[in-house]
């Protein structure tokens, strides 16, 4: 195959690289200078300072509480069956507090599963499920702890204080209470 | 002392000497890469990494803990960072300490001894490259040999064993056509680098390294004005185009950009380096950056005087010894450390308005700025003076008169050929990430029909201008 013609024939300094050389490492140069006297990078020095996230964000998910602070959550399974990921897990169950409802008795989501396309805040009829905590920093030391449990997605925001503009800050070590136990919420 | 044991321990301090010399380059080249490569792209570069120091009133009682074996806990006062250069440290601890990897299919022996070449040629050449005219008598050089120049083209050609045998030993299509690209770029290139070489040893009528920088130090002869020691061979015509041509060919030589196609990571994964790890990988990384050194050296001794200090050859140094510390001490290294304690300074910037007040990182520039006064105290107390008296001193206790100059001289030439060499790094790190690397085609074109017949022509009419300069003048 032949190469394309270039659109423009080169002048004798321009094919003889090394006019041209000389510019391009002028221009470095002039980078260099400017940076070094300047400090003024637009690289964000990310854990002592994190970007605004807008406010459309898919962040890690989190469960809704109703007023009187039960789980918003009816176990519809719309969200499991429009997940494309397949990475819903719940198990549903007789609500105790009103047999006539049903409530999710586990409701897990395998975050390394997820590809974050939010399928499942769209088909939730009841606005039981949101991911607008813009937390991004979602990981583990293991794939267990990669599932997301009903506790952990309830409790979320708890303690978690969003400075404006800025996303939130997870600390595992400052989990919220009832990261780890089973089912310390009220249903 | 034996006669024998004096001259054996003389030789052992020049060994060591010179691989010093290039070891401890290569750290400060890697961190002058990255930040180099940083400032270019308008990043900060490697700033992270910190030292951190507990408060000093603190060291007793961590002390007391170590001693007990507890473990050390405590709460720096102040986090180093300077400027990133911690992270080179960093990166030697982990290159050391990851698992190194044996891949099954590799042939053994030669994929074992293919690094070790690689760095042994890079660090063997700059045998041959004088440091210093001589202290006390003694050649501040590894080996003065007649041929010097031509060793220096034998063991870069030698060079490509390593990075071939690698590239074969591997096992692996990728690695193999990285070592097939390195030695046919390394054969075409030597050519230009030979010849143009051969007009500088035209010039100086001798292929050892010591007399052709001796020749540049004779005083450049412009008809109306005598330079001193500034007859470098680059400053004169065919010098100059003959040092552009070394220059290039260095850079193919050394396997960096624009000609870095045997590692070329987008088509070739890693090239020859593609199967090593930990250790292996890390004596490849500091050939490269080796390699860049010795080329520098070489460079600045054919073409920028060596050793040669600009305008002050080794009769003058001697002679105004005090003078020239004095001005040293009163102007040139305060100068530099002032500017160099304002660049660690301004470096802490972009950070600087989002720490938390008690954060150890802010304290960094206080840190500087109290280094810089402590020294500067010390300057002022002890200070040149009292180096030059204690030099005064040592001479007339070891009743060796000339020790003195001949320690200056040292001191003058060995930073001489260091600032040079530190240059030439410099430029081959900032073409590196100025110019896109070449295609194939490209790289054997230039080298074959371009750099090739002017080199000839080069060599030629260097020669011609000789014979005819020494008809007409002599
Ligand atoms: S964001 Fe998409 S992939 Fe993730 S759980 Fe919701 S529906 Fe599934
Ligand atoms: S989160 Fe919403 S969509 Fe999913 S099961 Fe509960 S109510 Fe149904």
């Amino acid at each position: 195959m032949a190469l394309p013609k270039p659109n423009k024939t080169l002048t004798l300094t321009e094919s003889s690289y090394i006019v041209e050389v000389l510019k391009g490492m002028a221009l470095t140069m002039s980078h260099v200078i400017k940076n070094l006297l300047n400090q003024d990078f637009r690289t964000i020095e990310y854990p002592d300072v994190r970007k605004p996230m807008t406010a459309r964000y898919r962040g890690a998910h989190r469960l809704l509480l109703r007023p009187d602070g039960g789980i918003k959550c009816v176990a519809c399974m719309c969200c499991p069956t429009v997940c494309p990921a397949n990475c819903i897990t719940i198990v549903a169950g007789e609500n105790p507090d009103d047999p006539a409802e049903k409530f999710p008795v586990s409701f897990d989501i395998d975050m390394l599963r997820c590809i974050y396309c939010g399928f499942c805040v769209e088909a939730c009829p009841k606005d039981a499920i949101r991911m607008d905590t813009k937390i991004y920093e979602i990981n583990a030391y293991n794939r267990q702890d990669m599932v997301h449990s009903k506790a952990y997605m309830v409790n979320l925001m708890d303690g978690l204080k969003p400075e404006a503009g800025t996303a939130y800050h997870v600390d595992k070590t400052l989990a919220p209470a009832g990261y780890t136990a089973e089912a310390p919420v009220r249903p | 002392m034996s006669e024998f044991w004096t001259d054996f321990l003389i030789v052992i301090a020049r060994c060591v000497f010179s691989v010093a010399f290039v070891m401890n380059i290569v750290p400060l080249l890697i961190w002058g890469e990255r930040k180099g490569a940083a400032y270019i792209q308008d990043r900060p570069g490697p700033n992270r990494a910190p030292i951190d120091l507990p408060n000093p009133l603190d060291v007793p009682r961590l002390l007391g803990a170590v001693m007990a074996g507890q473990p050390l806990v405590y709460k720096p006062i102040v986090s180093l960072r300077a400027a990133g250069l911690i992270h080179t440290l960093t990166d030697v601890v982990k290159l050391a300490f990851k698992e190194d990897v044996t891949p099954d299919h590799v042939e053994k022996f030669y994929w074992f001894i293919a690094p070790v070449i690689a760095m042994t040629i890079s660090l063997c050449t700059f045998a041959v490259v004088p440091f210093g005219d001589q202290l006390l008598g003694v050649h501040l050089q590894v080996s003065d040999l007649d041929g010097g120049l031509l060793f220096v083209l034998a063991l870069t050609s030698l060079g490509v064993y390593g990075i071939m045998l690698a590239g074969w030993s591997s096992n692996n299509k990728f690695s193999l056509l990285g070592g097939l690209r390195s030695s046919a770029q390394m054969v075409s290139y030597e050519l230009s680098m030979g010849l143009a070489a051969v007009v500088v040893f035209l010039m100086a009528g001798s292929v050892s390294l010591s007399k052709i920088v001796e020749m540049q130090q004779q005083p450049l002869d412009l008809g109306f004005i005598a330079i001193p020691a500034m007859n470098w061979t680059a400053l004169s015509p065919f010098g100059f185009l003959a040092f552009l041509l070394f220059w290039v060919s260095a850079f193919a030589e050394t396997n960096r950009t624009p000609f870095d196609l045997p590692e070329g990571e987008a088509e070739l994964v890693g090239g020859y380096h593609t199967e090593y790890s930990s250790f292996r990988f890390a004596l490849f990384f500091m050939a490269e950056y080796a390699n860049m050194i010795v080329a520098s050296a070489v460079t600045a001794t054919l073409f920028f005087g060596g050793y040669a200090v600009p305008f002050l050859d080794g009769a003058t140094i001697r002679a105004n010894a005090d003078v020239i510390l004095a001005v040293l001490g009163f102007g040139a290294v305060p100068a530099f450390t002032t500017f160099a304690v304002i660049a660690f300074k301004r470096q802490t910037r972009p950070f600087y308005q989002v720490l938390a007040a008690e954060d150890p990182r802010r304290n960094e520039p206080k840190f500087w700025t109290g280094l810089w006064l402590g020294a500067a105290a010390a300057h002022g107390g002890l200070g040149v003076l009292g180096l030059m008296g204690g030099l005064a001193a040592l001479s007339t206790w070891a009743s060796l008169p000339e020790l003195g100059g001949d320690l200056v001289a040292a001191v003058l030439h060995v930073s001489s050929l260091g600032a040079k060499v530190l240059i030439g790094c410099w430029i081959m790190i900032w073409v590196r990430w100025t110019v896109p690397r070449m295609r194939y085609d490209q790289l054997m074109n230039l080298g074959w029909k371009y750099m090739l017949p002017v080199a000839l022509v080069n060599v030629f009419l260097a020669a011609g201008w000789i014979i005819l300069r020494h008809e007409l003048f002599a």
